[in-house]
């Protein structure tokens, strides 16, 4: 590849010492890669990094009147009003919990939904229904909350409706309005809306699989849930595996449209996670030092659990996610 | 011989059990969408008294009427697709900048250059600073702090970049190059061509992200006119419920925003993507499982 590169350069670059023009060939055959990546990579710069000066906030008692260069430098005393607060350790706890529970039901079921979606021998019905099944993670999650109360409000969802003229309860269940059944359907309506597309990466991962597993599990015997204890989940296990590290390395994040959208008075108690923290904090009461520091907390914890996440990837043998 | 003992069978009830379990999950993502469907197109009085289920009572298209009679949405619609489509545009050319040069495996810098672009999606800067900087650039309240702050993605870029490397021949490039084309030939006459698949799928993933998103618009934007559609939708819909809750009474609600012009509302806003969900739904598993390579 490269001999003939320099061959192409030989007239032109005759003069300059061999090590000299081996050293700048690339420049002459590439610029108009780095040309290209001058768009993306300032875009980078101009939205991206120029914002993490910012973060200077969180060691600073900001007050937007006197602006960066008045406000007064307090170390750490931020930090340590923090680790105080009870409002911050109602948001960590919330957001643990709940993303815990959001993996321990989240995780499964794409898996089992891919390992049915895989057992379907109707091909058309199995089209037709993996097009449905991925719909939900196309809505917004606007959407996604406004079907919720009008499936689940006490008085006139659908849900409620139903069950009471079927005679099976008397008053309307408060779904989203009382903070235990709020957390159910939180969860269930996030598993929902996650299932189909979940299931896409493990259904790819089933297809790997080799046919001739499948035959000789069959010639000794095995039935279907025999062929997929012992072939189907082996096979995507690398992927499970990868999956699950994956997002316990999210386990401090959390989605601000999805809690904002399901919010309501009655169940702040749950739903004032880690992002309505740092939103009712910061934009919304105009404590931006406090915002700032749980938002690089958050962001340094987050970023430690990813990169841990990535070595033990790894070293189980998985590609790795970075 | 042996080859489909599996496929041949007749279907055994295992399969149509299956089959049940998989057509009550494709219900629970379809039902809601005729329910609400229903609702819109039903009376107001057959929605209050509960009678309307899967099957519009009282049909009348009034809540469309009243959307594009206040003109409110539809104005937002328009808006909307407008900053989705420049959103989309300006995405997709800067992530193909990005993608093919960072592809091509000889590249002197690329391990940098990578790093650079990948360093922000594992460590944000945060919500305050990002609002700081998107002030002192001067975008508050304006149509581009929906365009350009998020258009590019490095996560996509990353999807796009494993697609190029992996269904791309090396020796495709270097005969071209050969041949005398220059690197902006070479991405337009052979790579994107080529490309077309993944090219649709990471649009549908610019575009959803951007035409479902109000986040951005909550935290940096106040004038109304700005606002994009689901935003719009958030403030009449779920602070209505929110208020709702506070008083603990349905019916002094549905006055002021009825169920059946929310319903309308919804199945309004959902409609650009219902519409072009289908076409592009073949090509987006792929794209899926290229990003799963490395992800």
């Amino acid at each position: 590849m490269l001999i003939k590169t320099e061959g192409g350069y030989d007239m032109d670059t005759a003069y300059i010492p061999p090590r000299k023009r081996n050293r700048l060939a690339f420049l002459k055959r590439d610029w108009q890669l780095y040309l290209m990546l001058v768009l993306p990579v300032a875009m980078t710069i101009i939205f991206k990094y120029a914002a993490y000066p910012g973060l200077r906030l969180a060691f600073m008692d900001f007050k937007p009147a006197l602006g960066f260069e008045s406000s007064k430098w307090v170390g750490m005393e931020i930090f340590q009003k923090i680790i105080k607060d009870r409002d911050f350790l109602r948001a960590i706890k919330n957001s643990l919990v709940f993303n815990f529970l959001d993996l321990a039901i989240g995780l499964p079921v794409p898996i089992i939904l891919a390992i049915l979606l895989n057992e379907l021998r109707f091909k058309k019905f199995k089209r037709v229904s993996q097009t449905i099944l991925y719909l939900p993670h196309f809505l917004s999650w606007v959407i996604v909350a406004s079907i919720a109360y009008s499936l689940f409000k006490p008085d006139s969802g659908l849900v409620n409706v139903v069950m009471k003229s079927a005679g099976w309860i008397e008053k309307g269940i408060p779904f989203l309005t009382e903070k235990w059944h709020w957390a159910a359907t939180y969860l269930l309506v996030g598993v929902w809306q996650g299932m189909g597309w979940g299931s896409i990466l493990y259904l790819a991962a089933i297809t790997g699989i080799s046919a001739e597993l499948y035959e000789a599990a069959t010639v000794d015997g095995a039935n279907r849930l025999r062929r997929i204890w012992h072939v189907t989940l082996p096979g995507i296990r690398p992927t499970i595996v990868t999956l699950l590290i994956i997002n316990l390395g999210r386990i401090l994040g959390s989605n601000f449209e999805r809690l904002d959208s399901f919010a309501n008075v009655n169940v702040k108690d749950f739903q004032y996670q880690l992002a309505i923290y740092i939103y009712d904090k910061g934009l919304a009461s105009g404590n931006f030092s406090r915002a700032t520091a749980v938002g690089l907390f958050q962001s340094l914890v987050g970023f430690l659990l990813v990169i841990t996440a990535d070595r033990v990837a790894k070293r189980l043998g998985s590609d790795g996610l970075i | 011989m042996g080859k489909k003992v599996g496929s041949l069978k007749a279907p055994h009830l295992s399969d149509f059990v299956i089959a049940f379990v998989i057509l009550l999950l494709c219900l629970t993502c379809l039902v809601p969408f005729f329910h609400l469907l229903a609702k819109s197109l039903s009376s107001n009085t057959a929605v209050l008294s509960k009678t309307v289920f899967l099957w519009p009572k009282g049909a009348n298209l009034n809540a469309y009427i009243t959307i594009f009679r206040d003109g409110q949405l539809t104005h937002s619609m328009v808006y909307s697709l407008y900053a989705t489509a420049l959103f989309t545009a300006i995405g997709m050319v800067v992530t193909v900048l990005a993608a093919y040069p960072l592809s091509v495996k000889r590249l002197k810098g690329r391990g940098v250059i990578s790093l650079l672009i990948m360093i922000p999606l594992y460590f944000a800067a945060g919500l305050i600073p990002e609002y700081l900087l998107i002030q002192s650039l001067g975008l508050y309240n304006s149509m581009w702090v929906l365009v350009l702050p998020l258009a590019f993605s490095p996560y996509n870029m990353l999807i796009m970049k494993s697609f190029f490397s992996s269904t791309i021949p090396p020796s495709l490039e270097e005969a071209a190059y050969l041949d005398g084309a220059n690197h902006f030939q070479i991405l337009g006459r052979i790579i994107l061509p080529l490309s077309k698949p993944i090219l649709a799928t990471i649009s549908l993933f610019y575009a959803v992200g951007r035409w479902n998103a109000y986040a951005d618009a909550k935290y940096y934007i106040s004038k109304k006119a700005l606002q994009p559609i689901q935003y719009l939708l958030y403030n009449m819909i779920l602070n209505a419920t929110a208020s709702e809750a506070v008083s603990l009474s349905e019916s002094t609600a549905t006055q002021s925003t009825p169920e059946v012009f929310q319903a309308a509302a919804v199945m309004f806003a959902t409609l650009p993507i219902l519409c072009i969900y289908p076409f592009v739904q073949k090509y987006f598993v792929q794209g899926v499982m290229i990003g799963a390579v490395k992800g």
